[in-house]
């Protein structure tokens, strides 16, 4: 293909499964078997991921099912990994380091954010030789990929240390997270096979055969704590929004009762929001912050949305009451 | 109707109440679901596994953890910490209210991915969040020091959410949009986005006053005590 991008998303996802096979050995070199299996899995599926996906799309369904088979796997070993953070550099050390560093410590962690906006910006636009920069795979996770990169190179050579250091280091914030980094994955993983089992359809047949029809403000609270409900069990308010409005918003609501589709639709996205702050099922924002900040309860970024998430909802409500049947 | 696939999300959410390890909880309510609505297991397996490679790029964050385990090796975060000491007038509920507005900025400008639990509240909001409760509150114990950081990883939750909405060109309103074009409803995807700005509005507001509330309870107890 002569006009294949340059970057495509694919090279980063086989530099993910070297970091995850270098977790891996590391863990098998200090016996920590649970973790050194669940990384060797993992560092298998994600270099073989492309192979898999043009395999199915060609028929042929068995790398597709072993893929399964380690999900399982994953789950089985999950079970038994246990906790235990690696030690960090000795605090001494680290504080010297930051009064000889000082500002410039700010630089590699400031190019993560800021190289990934000029890619989005930027990256689409570019070509050497005439082919483009950007390959497969969406600006931004190119972009914040490739910021990755760049920012752990940056860290090296500002921090003088050995090129080691940045698996090293990342292998240790990576078993500090253990499986709670998979969470947001095998969330969106169950996502796709409710959506194959049906189990949304079921929601909205249930949830439409018990709300009284003929009163507006019923359907709509109906709509709404659907939204909130559907969106703590899916963790997604994405998933919420197809089926509840097409269940109850489109037919109900916007039909029968003549809402306003783009009041309903956008204060009905953030109803689930509201939902989404509430629940451990949002892994990737609820759970993985615990877990990245060591907190002892894995719930603990939850308990401090609550009070903010329900009179967040309850504002909501009242705006959408207000403004809906207008 | 098939309502048995159903019994995936009792799995779930029991799993999640007693606490067993989320992961296997996880794919037992998908492997359930999958066979309860009937699929054979090598087709259930297939969609298994097909679905968790489509998803991969959710794991994509693993790629900041060399650069930020570096510059905490490096002292990244005692940085972090002498740096917010010296500054004039922070406090903590400053700190956090002023994150929480420029977040919501950004996300509505679409800079949705510029910051998040990896790229900045472990190596920058933590720190400077424990760093301007040492200042405003002379120490933090072990207690108040989890709730502190639990409420700097709310504020970055708090912040994208009620932010992206706003903006017209990715995610949550061009979901909107296409799924009322493929209904027959054909909407401007910013008059979707507009509708969303009362409620960014009461986000802020309301999450600033309980950031407020927190410091003032805070310093309440060392007054009382």
């Amino acid at each position: 293909m002569a006009s294949a991008g340059l970057l495509d998303i694919g090279a980063f996802y086989w530099l993910l499964a070297a970091f995850l096979l270098y977790a891996a050995w590391r863990n098998a070199s200090d016996r920590r078997w649970m973790h050194a299996g669940f990384w060797l899995v993992l560092a298998l599926m994600f270099a073989g991921g492309d192979t898999i996906l043009a395999a199915r799309k060609g028929g042929n369904p068995l790398p597709a099912q072993l893929a399964g088979i380690g999900v399982i796997a994953l789950g089985v070993l999950a079970i038994r990994m246990r906790r235990e953070p690696h030690a960090e550099a000795p605090a001494a050390l680290r504080l010297a380091s930051a009064q000889r560093l000082g500002h410039w410590l700010f630089v590699p962690a400031l190019l993560i954010p800021l190289l990934t906006i000029l890619v989005v910006l930027f990256g689409p636009k570019i070509s050497l030789a005439g082919r483009p920069l950007l390959g497969n795979g969406s600006a931004t996770l190119i972009g914040l990929a490739m910021a990755s990169v760049i920012a752990a190179l940056a860290a090296i050579v500002v921090t003088r240390q050995p090129a080691i250091a940045a698996p090293a280091e990342g292998r240790r914030l990576l078993d500090t997270m253990g499986w709670a980094a998979l969470l947001p994955l095998v969330l969106a993983t169950l996502g796709g096979v409710f959506a194959a089992s049906g189990v949304g359809d079921g929601i909205a047949a249930l949830v439409s055969a018990v709300i009284p029809t003929d009163s507006a403000l019923a359907c709509l609270l109906a709509y709404a704590f659907g939204m909130v409900l559907f969106t703590v069990i899916m963790g997604n308010a994405f998933a919420a929004f197809p089926v509840m409005t097409a269940g109850i918003g489109l037919p109900l609501l916007i039909q029968r009762h003549g809402a306003d589709p783009a009041i309903l639709g956008s204060l009905g996205m953030l109803t689930g929001y509201c939902g989404t702050l509430l629940t451990p099922m949002a892994a990737n924002f609820n759970l993985v912050p615990a877990a990245l900040l060591e907190l002892d309860d894995p719930n603990a970024v939850i308990r401090a949305q609550v009070p903010t998430a329900l009179p967040l909802l309850l504002v909501n409500l009242l705006l959408m009451a207000a403004l809906v049947f207008r | 109707m098939n309502y048995w696939p159903l019994l995936g999300i009792a799995i779930v959410v029991i799993g999640f109440v007693v606490r067993f390890n989320p992961v296997a909880v996880v794919v037992a309510a998908g492997l359930v679901s999958g066979l309860l609505a009937g699929k054979p297991i090598g087709e259930l397996l297939a969609l298994l596994g097909e679905s968790f490679i489509s998803n991969r790029a959710l794991l994509l964050f693993a790629l900041t953890l060399p650069a930020i385990g570096v510059l905490e090796r490096a002292g990244l975060r005692e940085h972090v910490h002498a740096w917010i000491l010296k500054l004039r007038g922070m406090t903590l509920a400053r700190l956090l209210i002023g994150y929480l507005g420029l977040r919501q900025i950004l996300s509505m400008i679409g800079l949705t991915n510029v910051a998040g639990p990896a790229q900045t509240v472990r190596p920058l909001l933590a720190p400077m969040s424990e760093a301007a409760a040492d200042k405003t509150f002379g120490a933090v114990d072990a207690d108040e020091r989890q709730r502190l950081l639990a409420l700097a990883a709310a504020t970055d939750n708090v912040g994208l959410f009620f932010g992206e909405d706003v903006f017209v060109a990715i995610g949550a309103v061009l979901l909107i949009q296409g799924f009322y074009a493929q209904n027959g409803i054909v909407l401007e995807p910013l008059h979707i986005a507009l509708w969303a700005l009362p409620t960014a509005i009461a986000a802020f507001v309301i999450h600033a006053i309980r950031i407020t509330l927190f410091q003032r309870a805070l310093l309440r107890r060392r007054a009382d005590g």
